[in-house]
């Protein structure tokens, strides 16, 4: 009987013997490998609890000036101070001077006209609650530039290692060394110290500190990556047409290359608004009273005897730099799992 | 195995060479007159002196001039006393701590030894354990629990999880104070009744016999040494356990198995051993990393080892400190990644016929 029959296009008899997936747009643009990173992030209860994380900080980074306003046409990131007194107050404490407008979501909430410093102020009056939530935006800020420039000079410099070889590569790959000898909180440190009189006091210093020993990481995974793609034949194609190096290079080797190296990159942007918290904890960096993590949570380092009394001082600023990083970690573990080729083909 | 141990060897002066290149690159953001404080102690009164200071130190020369005069330093004539010179252990002088870097290193270098003898036992050894454990029982509940520990150990940053166990051991409960050693001990210790043997206070004070500075020091060294311990294990466990599962699926450990050995001997015996290869090499980056001087840590607790006297050196932007420092502990990591690559080769034989 199937003799007779003309060909439909919609073979039965195939799609009944082997399983056929329905391939969507998303697939088809990113490629299966590409793919299967992806959606591996929503697999694990893990992971989707890491993205919720996240979620909740850009939410909170896109709606700071909406949950608290900045008062009074000053600097957003400045944190508003009531009155000078060098005691902490606990949380609760209604605000007196300086307060900001009341955000749309406060009386139905709280049933009070009254602004209170809800989570406490630190020494100097500074509001930690303010801070926190703008906060949010200069981890995110700083993560990203940082990020985006050490991926960017990472895989400049990673890439023309590779592609080159030979003597370029062996040079190239000795100042890798050399940048990662030194230890990074001390060279991080050392750079933003330098820096800090020249820029002036700002997040800048240790930006610049950040990117200029972060790259070596980059450089080396896409090292790697392109020098098992440059021996494909499409590179060889390239050549033989006459294309420019650079050409080659930046147009038909860094994207073949990139996917794993552009993966990590957006993992590291926890790490770098760690390393950045960490940084100005340790004192180097911004102006005091800048809405900064690390900076809010150094005024704790003045009340360590009395802790017990002002612990506010750390719980709130520590448990939002845990969740933080928590969710990138758990993100990062998700797609590690994905990523590690041992478990290829088994999703 | 020789050519390999010759081939590392060789390229220790190169890093060097490099290490000193991009240091000196770093100071030249500074300018001249603030370089020139590296090498005087006291403010000069006029213009004039400073001009005179530069031409002195060859501060106007052209660059490689600069970066050699930076490593020998110069001998004059008259005096035949030399001044500068990294090479010679001349760091320069410390503008926060009113003394030479060189001496500033020395003071507190062996705080921070001290700090890491007793750091290595909790940091290194507890992990593994752990990490065993957990490969042991892959998928059982243990398991589970040290994966989270893992991820949480992970997440908590040094300076919140050294904040967090102040407040609870010694503003709470008042246990384990911050710093160095109490302040009736610390007369006693720079009297001249106290010998300073190998100046680490720890095991001074045993060979002292006084038993009850041992006791107070150790107090102090708890909440480090936890903090320093806490973070390790996470990466520890993690490293352990998945070298220790991909061993344990290796098809000589199932012949182990099959010709009836227990299973004790199976794990210890034949899979362990073989599993902590990639183990040794993160301890052996551990030990020099803690020796590197642990910033955030020593800071939080205020211990004045080389990373807490380094971090507020630069809070107060004194960059002379930290490049000293810097350089110190980059000099001390060279060396010893040597060291630990070396001996990776003699446990290892995949990697000296390679």
């Amino acid at each position: 009987m199937a003799e007779n029959q003309k060909p439909t296009g919609d073979n039965k008899l195939l799609s009944d013997t082997i399983s056929v997936r329905e391939i969507t747009r998303l697939e088809r643009w990113l490629g299966p490998d590409n793919y299967r990173v992806v959606m591996g992030l929503f697999k694990t209860p893990a992971s989707v609890i890491g993205l919720s994380l996240l979620s909740f900080f850009i939410l909170i980074a896109i709606f700071a000036p909406v949950i608290v306003p900045v008062p009074e046409k000053g600097d957003p990131y400045k944190i508003p101070r009531d009155g000078f007194k060098a005691d902490p107050q606990p949380p609760m404490t209604p605000w007196k001077k300086n307060a900001p407008e009341l955000p749309f979501w406060w009386k139905p909430i709280m049933k009070t006209d009254q602004w209170v410093h809800i989570f406490g102020t630190a020494q100097g009056q500074y509001d930690i609650f303010y801070a926190l939530v703008w906060g949010t935006r200069t981890a995110f800020r700083t993560g990203l530039i940082v990020t985006i420039a050490t991926f960017l000079i990472g895989i400049t410099i990673g890439g023309i290692s590779a592609y080159y070889g030979g003597m370029v590569d062996n040079i190239i790959m000795r100042i890798v060394d050399v940048f990662l000898t030194l230890p990074f909180t001390l060279a991080a440190l050392i750079m933003a110290a330098i820096l800090t009189p020249v820029i002036g006091k700002s997040l800048v210093p240790v930006m610049i500190a950040l990117v200029v020993f972060g790259w070596m990481g980059y450089a080396r995974i896409i090292r790697g990556d392109i020098l098992s793609i440059k021996e494909r034949d499409f590179v060889l194609a390239a050549k033989v047409v006459g294309v420019k190096d650079s050409r080659i290079l930046f147009r038909h080797i860094i994207p073949n290359a990139i996917f794993p190296t552009l993966v990590l990159a957006s993992l590291a942007i926890g790490d770098v608004t760690l390393s950045f918290a960490a940084l100005s904890f340790l004192g180097v960096g911004v102006e005091i009273g800048y809405a900064d993590w690390g900076q809010v949570l150094s005024f704790a380092r003045n009340w360590i005897t009395s802790l017990n009394t002002y612990w506010y001082l750390i719980t709130f600023p520590g448990v939002t730099i845990v969740l933080f990083v928590l969710g990138w970690n758990l993100i990062g573990d998700a797609l590690r799992d994905v990523l590690d080729p041992r478990m290829r083909g088994k999703s | 195995m020789t050519t390999y141990i010759i081939r590392r060897l060789l390229l220790v002066p190169v890093i060097l060479f490099g290490v000193t290149i991009l240091i000196f690159g770093m100071l030249q953001f500074l300018d001249p007159v603030e370089r020139v404080s590296m090498y005087i102690r006291d403010t000069p009164k006029s213009d004039a002196q400073i001009e005179a200071l530069i031409t002195k130190y060859g501060l106007d020369k052209p660059i490689y001039v600069q970066y050699w005069k930076w490593l020998v330093g110069d001998v004059d004539p008259i005096t035949n006393v030399r001044s500068g010179g990294i090479l010679f252990g001349d760091f320069g002088y410390s503008r926060t701590n009113s003394q030479p870097v060189a001496d500033l290193i020395k003071n507190r270098f062996p705080n921070t030894l001290d700090l890491t003898l007793w750091a290595i036992g909790p940091v290194i050894f507890v992990g593994i354990w752990l990490g065993i454990q957990a490969a042991v029982r892959h998928n059982k509940p243990f398991d589970q629990m040290a994966r989270i520990f893992s991820i949480i150990g992970t997440s908590l940053p040094t300076f919140v999880f050294g904040l967090l166990v102040l407040m609870l051991f010694y503003a709470n409960l008042g246990w384990f104070p911050p710093g160095r050693v109490s302040d009736e001990f610390s007369k006693i210790i720079s009297s001249a009744e106290f010998t300073n043997y190998t100046k680490l206070l720890s095991i001074d004070s045993l060979l002292n016999g006084r038993f009850d500075i041992f006791l107070d020091v150790m107090k102090h060294m708890v909440l480090p040494i936890l903090t320093l311990s806490y973070i390790s294990w996470a990466t520890f466990l993690r490293v352990t356990r998945s070298s220790m599962l991909e061993t344990l699926r290796m098809e000589y450990v199932t012949t182990a198995r099959a010709k009836g050995l227990s299973e004790r001997d199976v794990i210890h015996k034949h899979a362990r051993p073989n599993a902590m290869l990639p183990v040794t090499t993160l301890a052996g980056f551990s030990i020099v990393g803690l020796l590197g001087g642990v910033v955030i840590t020593e800071t939080v607790f205020n211990y004045p080892g080389i990373g807490a006297t380094a971090a507020r050196s630069a809070a107060q932007l004194d960059v002379i400190t930290v490049l000293g420092f810097t350089l110190f502990t980059g000099l001390i990591l060279v060396v010893s990644n040597v060291i630990v690559d070396v001996l990776y080769a003699f446990i290892d034989p995949r990697v000296r016929l390679s």
